[in-house]
């Protein structure tokens, strides 16, 4: 079963992708690690009936579920893509059995990750990122109980507001230190974000309205286990200390692109100084530095679910004109309006970067903190190998075998190169991206050893 | 390790009419969502405990990315409890450090 175009993650850029692409006369293969399509950003949503406690923005990604039921698309599900092979096509895994989907043409749209978050304590059980909480509610039906939310950026009010709505209000809010005022200069551009920008006024208001404690500026975050089991939550705001007791932390410090496939291919990427990470770079159609393969959403650069289902439509249509079934002409014609929405979702972008700017003891803790944590190598010790001579990620990984588990590094990379930065007094964007290698994901030797030397196409 | 779940079901939740086990002891899980959510709402101990030092973990990202969730899912092990849905029967057993070679059935 090969396909014109491959497309890897059915989130908004996927999923807008692939129906423009079946659309235009191409016949489409859509990969996903999940069960259902919609990304994380609209998780379960076409099985989700009466939650309307998640909101209204959640419920409109069944439009773009319901945009796959098309002949042209074949929509894989629970499909774990750990390689793309220049020449065989794109490689994946499903219960234990891998598979080739060779293309002409692929899109990656992996879209994005949680920042991490590190601080002492951060490995417990009781602890766990915002946009965890949220799938849960999205797929569980599930709620925080007596959580605490605390980091900064607009997914925290978010999910605050949804746990108000579900009769669930957080126990606290604390936030780090934020730089509104420093980002006012780019308010004016964020004004055509002016819609967005009134939902965000709205939930900072419903969660005044429900009296949350609220906590600004906070720093030194230190959870420990009480002895029943709960959360003990240390932080200081200015000269103070703070200790609250909950049953789950919830921290959020923004997403990052999720770059380990794009790495790993050897495109090129550039550092983003504003959003502090790496993505490829790409032309404005998501053309990465291989002409045949394209990145759409926010597995390019963050820009939240509209902006990514623009670009998703975009690169599609750069599909179809390179796969010879749209003329140049019909190509910017289609994408005049598009451009038009895309522009309109990032209004808000530099203001938001500007505003919720990650604190540098997040990129390099205390020296007590776990960073990698599936080798449990401490910021104590990465700080002393780097200034012992492993002044690179590569060194790191080998003389402290950071990033060797099997998260493959995405937990601990930020925090690495941090801390090599700080003890090197380099910055970050001379210490990466990391070097990937693929199986960008675990499998077994047996799985690939059945794929044979010239696999032919398996299903 | 079962600490009271650190998680209470949202209005209109559907029951939960599955029926797991978890190292011998039943866990119930709705239609559609994970073995790791399932895990989480019976309990919010350590469904893990770390090969390099023994610590105790808990799923944590939810979405494929940190591998906190390692367990043994129906004999095989290091699954991703947050990537595979809850059937009914499955058999779960926490992970107590590294697995071994002779793990692999």
């Amino acid at each position: 079963m090969s396909a014109d175009l491959v497309i890897i993650g059915a989130g908004p850029a996927g999923m807008a992708a692939a129906r423009v692409a079946a659309e235009g006369g191409l016949s489409v293969t859509l990969l996903d690690e999940q069960e259902r399509a919609g990304g994380q950003i609209y998780r379960n949503v076409g099985a989700v009936a009466g939650r309307g406690w998640l909101g209204a923005d959640y419920a409109r990604g069944g439009a773009l579920v319901q945009g796959l039921d098309h002949p042209g698309i074949t929509h894989q599900p629970r499909a774990t893509v750990w390689r793309i092979d220049a020449r065989r096509g794109v490689i994946w895994s499903r219960d234990g059995q891998s598979h080739v989907s060779p293309a002409a043409h692929v899109l990656i749209a992996t879209g994005a990750q949680e920042r991490p978050v590190p601080f002492p304590g951060w490995t417990l059980p009781g602890l766990m990122p915002a946009g965890a909480a949220q799938i849960l509610m999205k797929q569980s039906g599930m709620v925080p109980d007596e959580a605490i939310l605390s980091g900064a950026g607009p997914l925290l009010y978010l999910v605050a507001a949804q746990m108000i709505a579900a009769g669930a209000p957080p126990v606290a809010l604390v936030e780090t230190p934020t730089a509104i005022t420093h980002a006012l200069p780019k308010l004016p551009r964020a004004l055509f974000g002016l819609p967005t920008l009134i939902k965000g006024l709205g939930l900072i208001a419903r969660i005044r309205a429900a009296g949350i404690p609220w906590y600004r500026g906070a720093a030194d975050f230190r959870a420990e286990t009480t002895e029943d089991g709960r959360i003990r939550f240390d932080f200081t705001t200015g000269k103070q200390s703070h200790s609250l007791t909950c049953d789950l932390l919830l921290t959020h410090l923004g997403v990052i692109p999720q770059s380990h496939l794009t790495r790993s291919m050897g495109l090129a990427h550039e550092y983003d100084a504003e959003q502090g990470a790496w993505r490829p770079t790409l032309d404005p159609w998501g053309q990465s530095s291989e002409p045949h393969v394209f990145v759409a959403g926010d597995g390019g650069g963050i820009g939240g679910a509209e902006a990514a289902r623009a670009k998703g439509a975009l690169a599609a249509l750069a599909i179809l004109h390179q796969a010879g079934k749209l003329d140049a002409a019909g190509r910017d014609r289609r994408a005049a309006p598009l451009r038009r929405a895309l522009s309109r979702a990032l209004s808000l972008r530099p203001f938001l970067d500007a505003a919720y700017s990650v604190p540098s003891a997040f990129l390099a803790p205390p020296d007590e903190t776990i960073v990698c944590r599936c080798e449990e190598v401490t910021a104590g010790s990465i700080r002393k190998a780097a200034c012992t001579g492993a002044e690179g990620l590569r060194l790191m990984r080998t003389s402290l075998r950071t990033g060797m588990g099997p998260c493959q590094g995405r937990m601990c990379e930020t925090t690495v190169i941090g801390l090599i930065a700080e003890a090197t007094d380099r910055p970050a964007s001379t210490l990466g991206p990391g070097r990937i290698r693929t199986p960008v994901k675990p499998v077994t030797l047996a799985e690939i050893a059945a794929l044979g030397p010239q696999p032919e196409e398996t299903t | 390790m079962n600490a009271a779940s650190r998680f209470r079901d949202a209005p209109g939740a559907a029951p939960r009419s599955l029926r797991l086990m978890l190292d011998g002891v039943p866990v119930l899980a709705r239609p559609g969502e994970s073995v790791a959510a399932a895990l989480l709402a019976h309990s919010g101990g350590a469904t893990r405990q770390t090969p390099v030092t023994g610590a105790g973990r808990a799923p944590y990202c939810m979405m494929g990315v940190c591998f906190d969730c390692l367990v043994t899912i129906d004999g095989h092990p290091n699954v991703q409890a947050c990537m595979v849905s809850a059937r009914e029967g499955m058999v779960i057993q926490r992970q107590i450090g590294a697995r071994r070679l002779g793990d692999q059935p």
